[in-house]
């Protein structure tokens, strides 16, 4: 039972809530000096995928706009961050807000646009903008051309960063305060404002809503997430180049809010961390125990070896239409029923 | 050189026009912008390669048998996997074809790797006719003729058969097809196998110019879809003009301009036509009621 206006935005409401809070910031702390290191880039790659999927959220489950051109935003903050440190020599942290500010500003743009499109339109509309912004880094001389980009070194005031170790503890801060943010953010009059758009845009406008302001506003907000996400992207893997934000990427990006569940925080904080899992564990199918030798001899047999990774794409794309069918809230409503069924058990 | 570029513009324009017709045929349909178009026709292009290379039929043979699996493969993915969604929005719907485009990516790309063919098509490319200015290929002339001819049959069929008659009944108002006793579910069907044809006919037709691998379709595709947002998701004859001036402008743009940044120039005209007119040139802008 809420009383008032401060209850309702306050960031968490119980003690129980609290309790689980402080045991995952303990976890989160532990994990890297306990698990093997493989595990810890894993978390990496997780946490990335987490602020780009709670950033795409916030454009998609959120304010009801559609993006495919996600990884544009990904490679600008990716390559904003290099160039910035190659060029200007700005220390990292600058560099890479500085780069997911420009983000920021493409999305604004980007924005323009959504006022007037929706549907197929917006989808073709932003679509284009991604294929445009890896076309353009591809060919250009500035942004190392199709042979890519080295990372400078990751100095952060003057500690040298260059483990997966240390990495952990730089991304996975910054992912768990970008989440809060995300998460407060919705709680606030512009995540009203933004849910208002979802659900009606017409009628919010006739509430007083300024669409253009929150239609823009929520672009720019998932464009600078994106940024963000992608510059810490570039030091994990420390070598970028055009081909890796691909067409194929924004839907990728895509298929992890859909799996986590659209217009959910958490949903997209379980569907980064599981679709990040499964996508680098099918990268080396042929690996698995049992599977793996089945499926080499069908691919011997039936198919290509080589192609064999393929196998991702498939499994990806039997999952979005499944959830889409099936479950369209995602993991979050699976986890919401099984909150349930728990809580009234025996009826 | 402005005529040459006319002249090859309006021949790559034509394969977009093909694209842009098959999106447009779903979209009016089911209201569904089809993402899964383009793999739809690499996935046939690949049986017809499988068809005349490996198995080693006549051209005709393939040609027809891989336009008819392209009709299943529609029939198959409608079937499936759209009608089961239940009153779906249009982000899902979206969703679903992009969920088809990956499987059959995935699926084409663990067959047939990444590696790179050729698709022997009886018409040669490098065989040339002199036409005033202007230098055509057999294969340019062969994919105008096609595409003319394609054109010409779907606009009789919708304008003199019964079924095409029932088809845009069920376009208008499927509510009201329905109970005059259309089948709409089944016309739904025939909808995806003649788009799935016609992009096909797309795929084939583009294999001998581009070299045929997984990712043959992904470009032409895009543009294929700019056209049609281009001329108007919902007029026919609109897609297919959007398909030329796109080639056109596109060709145009590379002979003059950069080289380089041909493929930006067709999302750079769609953003800007669409801030001004919203729904594409030829087509008629309904504003939406709360």
């Amino acid at each position: 039972m809420k009383r008032d206006y401060y209850e309702d935005i306050q960031l968490l409401d119980s003690k129980v809530l609290w309790f689980w809070f402080l045991m995952l910031i303990a976890a989160l702390i532990v994990f890297p000096f306990l698990a093997p290191n493989y595990y810890v880039y894993m978390a990496n790659y997780m946490a990335i995928h987490v602020i780009v999927t709670v950033g795409l959220n916030i454009l998609v489950g959120y304010t009801g706009q559609i993006s495919l051109g996600h990884a544009g935003f990904f490679a600008i903050g990716a390559y904003g961050s290099v160039i910035l440190m190659n060029v200007l020599h700005l220390p990292f942290l600058l560099a890479i807000l500085l780069a997911a500010f420009i983000s920021a500003f493409f999305g604004f743009i980007l924005g323009l646009p959504a006022l007037r499109l929706e549907g197929p339109y917006l989808a073709i509309a932003t679509l284009g903008f991604g294929m445009a912004i890896t076309q353009v880094i591809g060919r250009w001389q500035v942004f190392g051309g199709r042979m890519g980009l080295e990372t400078p070194s990751l100095k952060i005031f003057s500690y040298v960063l260059n483990s997966d170790r240390q990495l952990y503890f730089l991304i996975v801060t910054i992912a768990f305060f970008m989440v809060l943010a995300a998460r407060n953010l919705m709680k606030t009059r512009v995540g009203r404002a933004f849910i208002a758009i979802r659900d009606s845009d017409i009628a919010a406008e006739t509430m007083g809503v300024n669409l253009t302001f929150y239609k823009t506003l929520a672009f720019a907000v998932s464009a600078f997430y994106a940024g963000i996400a992608g510059g810490l992207m570039a030091f994990l893997l420390g070598f970028i180049n055009p081909s890796t934000f691909n067409f194929i990427l924004s839907i990728y990006f895509l298929a992890f809010v859909i799996v986590g569940g659209l217009g959910s925080i958490f949903g997209s904080i379980m569907g980064g961390v599981v679709m990040t899992w499964l996508m680098l564990t099918l990268d080396k199918v042929q690996e698995l125990p049992y599977l793996g030798s089945i499926l080499i001899m069908f691919s011997e047999r039936w198919m290509n070896i080589t192609g064999l990774p393929n196998i991702a794409s498939i499994i990806f794309g039997l999952i979005i239409i499944l959830l889409v069918v099936f479950e369209p809230l995602g993991l979050y409503g699976f986890w919401i029923r099984t909150k349930i069924y728990w809580k009234t058990w025996p009826f | 050189m402005f005529f040459q570029l006319l002249v090859s513009g309006f021949s790559f324009g034509s394969l977009y026009a093909l694209v842009a017709l098959a999106m447009v045929i779903i979209y009016k349909t089911s209201e569904v912008p089809n993402f899964g178009q383009g793999e739809m026709a690499m996935l046939s292009t690949f049986v017809a390669y499988t068809l005349l290379v490996t198995h080693n039929n006549s051209f005709v043979l393939s040609f027809v048998g891989s336009l008819f699996f392209a009709a299943i493969l529609g029939v198959f993915l409608e079937f499936v996997f759209l009608r089961r969604a239940k009153d779906p929005n249009i982000l899902s719907l979206i969703l679903i074809t992009l969920g088809f485009q990956m499987i059959l990516y995935g699926l084409a790309s663990w067959k047939w790797g990444a590696e790179q063919r050729d698709l022997p098509f009886p018409v040669s490319d490098f065989d040339v006719i002199n036409l005033g200015p202007a230098v055509l290929s057999y294969l340019n002339i062969a994919t105008l003729l096609i595409t003319l001819v394609l054109m010409l049959i779907l606009f009789l069929f919708f304008k003199y058969t019964k079924v095409g008659i029932a088809m845009k009944a069920t376009q208008q108002n499927a509510m009201a097809a329905r109970i005059n006793g259309i089948r709409t579910n089944r016309i739904l069907s025939i909808t995806w196998a003649m788009s799935s044809v016609i992009g096909a006919v797309a795929g084939i037709l583009l294999a001998p110019i581009a070299t045929l691998d997984p990712n043959l379709m992904l470009e032409p595709l895009l543009k294929g879809f700019s056209a049609a947002v281009l001329g108007g998701m919902t007029t026919l004859v609109g897609a297919a003009l959007g398909g030329y001036i796109l080639g056109i402008i596109e060709n145009l743009f590379g002979g003059y301009v950069s080289l380089e940044f041909k493929s930006i120039v067709a999302f750079g005209i769609i953003v800007l036509v669409l801030c001004f007119k919203p729904s594409g040139l030829f087509a008629k802008h309904y504003v939406r009621k709360v």
